[in-house]
């Protein structure tokens, strides 16, 4: 984990910091919304995931880090008008695709399965489509990677902020 | 050459003009001798693979049986991967029949295992396995096929099945890394901590269950009978694109007279098989050797400053010319400390100029989340080690590499 340790605010700050407010819940978690989704309109649908979630809220997005009991770090970035532009996970086994990439998914296995198809050999995963960029690596144990809808990228957030 | 017995010195001679032939245009820096076949060294090849169009694969062929019987087949093209523990052939090349795993209630057990761009599916079956002189009895190995046995949702839902030739570009993979078992003590009990590669399939569907740690898909390596703490690969230094490489698996480390560590370096890995790569003063604590890369893969563009190919080739860089970088390796423990000289040329030029080359030192692409993955290109003039965890051996106790 590269993560810088979050500072935990406990009241609801409104600073002109980077991190405004950093909550950890460990409670059965609420709804977890895939790629371009709306984070509230899905909610009801999701099963809970069994984890720790943790919320962390910066000047032009949302970061909503979930760390389930497997090891695996799933965080989703949302964009102030509440959608889901961004995904990332680690950890020593891969997430639910179908899941964080929600409509996303079919075009991901399709994309992937051409790539192979159009130059044998294992590597780490790189989609770049309009509309979608997906990249992943890794090896048995240890897996990370990032999804994210170019266009829906706030101003001034760049895909390295996507980890 | 390492040192060898005089049983071995008539093998040897006669491999003399054969390497040299191979290893001809390698670079004077780097040990360019391979150790000949026999005893614990299995042959090797860098070629196109069974599908005719694998850049960097590395190639070994694993002899199959029957428990306890004679029954026996010997599947070519199986790719030698350190990146992973385990056997797994294609239903497709299986002829002899295997033993079929079964839950403690009686039902087939059936694996899902995730790799970066998808999955295999199949049943694990029990074989005993032989490469070289070595031989591991009652192995359980997973044979992939989307057919015996319906893929559950939770595994599809991790992407794209690996399990046909075109996939997968090899008739198998033979995972020789530094873990035991594939999966090790998170699927031995089922709960939440479970990832969920075990599966028990009664007609009525496959549910996960919990698979002790000695049911589950087994190194082989580290049930050999002997030289069982691990393994080295033993390929040429490249200097220009090749038709094909030949090399060596060797098994066990410091256990006989041709696998002695000498002045190789330890460098050890931490529990996800990771280790440190440092490149232009920024340590990369998620970054591994993998013979199972076809590349070498790190960083980004914006990183590197090395632009990728066009469309649909954004997986490679491909620079206006050669770039000459190094980077420095170190132990995930901090000791070991090691310089690498690597190369990255234009992956497009690299394949349109030699159109019947499948061996590249200096194919290169982005790997952008995980650091530094030290793919096939790097074991290239190199001897380099995968010790297993736990097991003990001249230079500590896995797991580690070292070269």
């Amino acid at each position: 984990m590269n993560e810088r340790p979050i500072e935990r605010l406990i009241r609801p700050a409104r600073l002109q910091a980077t991190i405004l407010s950093s909550t950890l819940l460990l409670i059965s978690l609420p709804a977890f919304a895939g790629l371009g989704e709306d984070v509230s309109s899905v909610q009801a649908d999701q099963a809970p995931m069994q984890g720790a979630l943790r919320t962390t809220q910066t000047q032009s997005y949302t970061v909503h880090e979930i760390q389930a009991a497997t090891g695996i770090v799933v965080r989703e970035y949302v964009s102030s008008s509440g959608k889901v532009f961004g995904v990332a996970w680690q950890g020593p086994w891969p997430p639910d695709m179908r899941q964080i990439l929600a409509n996303y998914f079919e075009a991901y296995g399709q994309a992937a399965q051409a790539q192979v198809n159009a130059r044998a050999g294992r590597r780490p995963l790189v989609i770049e489509q309009p509309g979608l960029v997906v990249r992943s690596g890794g090896h048995m144990r240890w897996f990370a990677g990032q999804a994210y809808i170019p266009e829906m990228l706030p101003r001034g957030v760049t895909a390295e902020a996507i980890r | 050459m390492k040192m060898m017995g005089m049983n071995e010195a008539m093998s040897l001679a006669a491999s003399v003009a054969l390497l040299f032939f191979v290893g001809c245009g390698g670079s004077s820096s780097h040990s360019n001798t391979v150790t000949p076949p026999g005893g614990n060294v299995q042959a090797i090849s860098v070629n196109a693979g069974p599908t005719g169009n694998y850049a960097n694969g590395a190639f070994a062929s694993v002899t199959v049986c029957a428990p306890g019987t004679a029954t026996c087949q010997t599947i070519p093209d199986v790719l030698v991967d350190t990146g992973s523990s385990g056997l797994r052939v294609l239903s497709s090349a299986l002829t002899v029949s295997l033993s079929q795993q079964k839950a403690p209630d009686g039902n087939p057990v059936v694996e899902c295992l995730p790799f970066v761009s998808g999955f295999t599916w199949g049943p694990v079956q029990t074989a005993d396995i032989q490469m070289a002189g070595e031989k591991a009895s009652s192995v359980p190995i997973q044979v992939l096929s989307d057919t015996d046995f319906p893929i559950p949702t939770a595994c599809a839902n991790l992407g794209s099945s690996m399990d046909t030739l075109s996939a997968l570009g090899a008739n198998g993979i033979l995972g020789v890394g530094v873990f035991a078992q594939d999966c090790g003590g998170a699927c031995v009990s089922t709960g939440s901590s479970n990832p969920g590669l075990y599966y028990e399939c009664p007609a009525s569907g496959c549910v996960v269950v919990g698979e002790a740690l000695s049911q589950q898909v087994q190194n082989p390596v580290a049930l050999f009978s002997a030289d069982n703490n691990g393994i080295a690969i033993e390929l040429p230094a490249v200097s220009a694109p090749e038709a094909s490489l030949s090399g060596s698996l060797i098994f066990g480390i410091g256990t006989q007279s041709n696998n002695a560590l000498g002045s190789a370096t330890v460098y050890a890995t931490d529990a996800n098989a990771n280790f440190i790569t440092t490149f232009k003063n920024q340590p990369y604590s998620t970054s591994f050797i993998d013979s199972g890369s076809n590349g070498l893969y790190f960083l980004n563009a914006t990183i590197t400053g090395i632009p990728v190919c066009p469309s649909p080739d954004a997986f490679l860089y491909c620079p206006s010319s050669t770039q000459n970088l190094s980077a420095v390796n170190q132990g995930a423990n901090g000791s070991g400390s090691g310089t690498v000289n690597f190369s990255v040329a234009n992956a497009n030029s690299l394949f349109q100029s030699n159109p019947n080359a499948f061996v590249f030192g200096n194919l290169a692409g982005p790997n952008s989340l995980a650091g530094f993955d030290w793919g096939l290109p790097f074991f290239y003039g190199r001897h380099v080690f995968t010790a297993i965890e736990g097991r003990s051996t001249p230079g500590g106790t896995g797991p580690y590499w070292a070269y």
